[in-house]
């Protein structure tokens, strides 16, 4: 199970275990990890699953589609390393993945 | 001896729904350490209501991955699960809930998530076998067994429901037919762009849609739905039947012990409802609107999250979470729908796109220009920004809003 680190907003870590090709946000809402929300349940429908990805972490997490791009630029806080976590899929390729919270969801 | 402590009687979450398991869930989120007791009536638990009239009519999901959480979360958690358990009324004064099983479960803080129910229509044939409504995940699996190539299913109701389960039921290849007594779809909750657009959709899918239909009952055959009649007295022959006209909160526990309620349970903005010890949240509730002056009872996903959200943090003291604005989202074919706001105090639409286009908004303007709601069509930008919009109160320039060559950036700015 890949391990995943989530950093809340005001710099508190949990790192947990993630089942293998659910989502970075299933991780987060399935271990009571503050400050993910996922409203919609991943339908890529409400932006509140917004994630910041380590910078040393992006180019293994995958490209955004036109649907999460679009939603994701209104989103706040939004950053150029900003994705939907629900889109992110937990691979064993990202064990150690780190990602860090908005100060918000909504 | 000293006498074995009685553990603190803790938060009692009556119903385990949407809206239920997310209280459960987000209590724990907030911190809250103490005794959490979630019971539902039904045997599964907590699970996603949205995927029950699409991912899960087309086969697309595991039963495992539409719960809210797996199994697992509620051990390690602490949250007691009472399922397959019914409430059956609440003592306010013991701070107790009485069980169909005769038990009683004590509470120190009582959340009430009792959803509501499919309206049933007191027609003939209503009760025959093939008359189906869909709530819950049994309701689906019913619904699921009738849709299969060569199967006719009637639909009551051009609502969501309805032309949810119509979108599936094409994806499995049975024949549909919608039956709605307005003189469009999705009259009480859409614009007439919006149901313009949805109608010619269905129909370009083969679903046969009857506009000003008033169904006046079910016909048998066998004890088994054959046919719907209407009041023009066509009787149009169908395999199955799926009504899907509304739904009434389940406020009756409620309101036999004296809570306030008014086709729904009455809550503030904390889903404090008029007992200091006890919440209500989700479709079970009568809730004020902050940005439409209006109470209204929200069916809707987000709004069950949201009262989930007011409730655990009136109970571990935090501060109340910004207010929201409604908002909804609905899958019909390869069609994203998403709604922002509310269409109340509306003086004129704003079409910002060609419909034609597959992607298109439409913006509700009150008599000052400001947006009260948006809905959406494969346009994520628009609902977005229409979100800002609404929350701003900005007066917008319409000619702009229709001009996609102002951006919705540059507009919401």
């Amino acid at each position: 199970m890949p391990k995943i680190t989530f950093i809340e907003y005001n710099g508190t870590a949990h790192t947990v275990d993630a089942d293998e090709n659910l989502s970075v946000m299933e991780a987060a809402v399935n271990n009571s990890v503050p400050g993910i929300d996922a409203d919609c349940g991943g339908a890529c429908a409400c932006a509140t699953c917004h994630v910041y990805v380590d910078p040393a972490w992006e180019h293994l997490t995958g490209e955004k589609n036109e649907s999460e791009a679009s939603m994701i630029s209104f989103a706040n806080g939004v950053e150029p390393n900003s994705r939907l976590s629900c889109q992110i899929r937990a691979t064993a390729e990202l064990d150690g993945l780190v990602v860090r919270m908005p100060a918000g969801q909504h | 001896m000293p006498e074995p402590e009685t553990p603190a009687a803790g938060i009692v979450i009556a119903g385990a729904g949407h809206a239920g398991g997310a209280a459960a869930a987000t209590l724990r989120q907030f911190g809250y350490q103490g005794a959490i007791t979630l019971i539902g009536d039904e045997p599964i638990l907590p699970y996603h209501r949205p995927p029950l009239s699409k991912a899960w009519l087309k086969g697309e999901v595991t039963a495992e991955s539409l719960a809210l959480r797996p199994a697992r979360f509620y051990t390690q958690q602490n949250i007691t699960l009472h399922l397959s358990s019914t409430v059956t009324a609440i003592d306010r004064a013991a701070h107790r809930v009485a069980l169909a099983d005769g038990t009683t479960v004590p509470y120190a803080t009582l959340i009430l998530a009792l959803g509501a129910r499919a309206r049933r229509l007191a027609l003939p044939g209503f009760d025959l076998d093939g008359v189906l409504e869909l709530r819950n995940a049994a309701d689906a699996d019913r619904l699921k067994g009738a849709l299969r190539p060569g199967q006719r299913i009637a639909i009551v109701g051009g609502g969501y429901i309805g032309l949810e389960a119509a979108a599936s039921a094409r994806a499995l290849g049975a024949e549909v037919f919608v039956m709605e007594r307005e003189t469009r779809l999705l009259a009480r909750v859409a614009s007439p762009p919006l149901s313009a657009f949805f109608e010619a959709a269905h129909r370009a899918q083969g679903v046969a849609i009857h506009l000003g239909a008033q169904v006046i009952g079910l016909e048998g055959q066998g004890g088994h739905v054959a046919g719907v009649r209407l009041s023009d007295g066509t009787v149009l022959p169908c395999d199955a039947a799926l009504i899907g006209v509304g739904a009434i909160p389940n406020e009756e526990i409620a309101a036999a012990a004296g809570l306030a309620c008014a086709t729904g349970v009455v809550v503030d903005d904390q889903a404090r409802t008029s007992d200091p010890d006890i919440f209500a949240i989700g479709d079970l509730t009568n809730r004020s609107l902050p940005f439409y002056d209006r109470r209204v009872r929200l069916e809707s996903v987000p709004n069950a999250l949201e009262q989930a959200r007011h409730a655990a943090a009136a109970i571990t003291g935090r501060p109340a979470p910004a207010a929201e604005v409604p908002w909804f989202w609905s899958d019909q074919y390869d069609i994203r729908l998403q709604i922002v706001g509310m269409p109340f105090d509306v003086a004129k639409l704003v079409v910002r796109g060609d419909p034609a286009s597959g992607s298109f908004a439409v913006f509700h303007l009150d008599s000052a220009n400001r947006i009260q709601c948006v809905e959406a069509i494969n346009t994520p930008a628009e609902f977005m920004a229409g979100r800002q919009l609404i929350l701003k109160r900005k007066p917008v320039d319409a000619a702009a809003l229709a001009d996609l060559s102002c951006t919705m950036k540059d507009l919401a700015a």
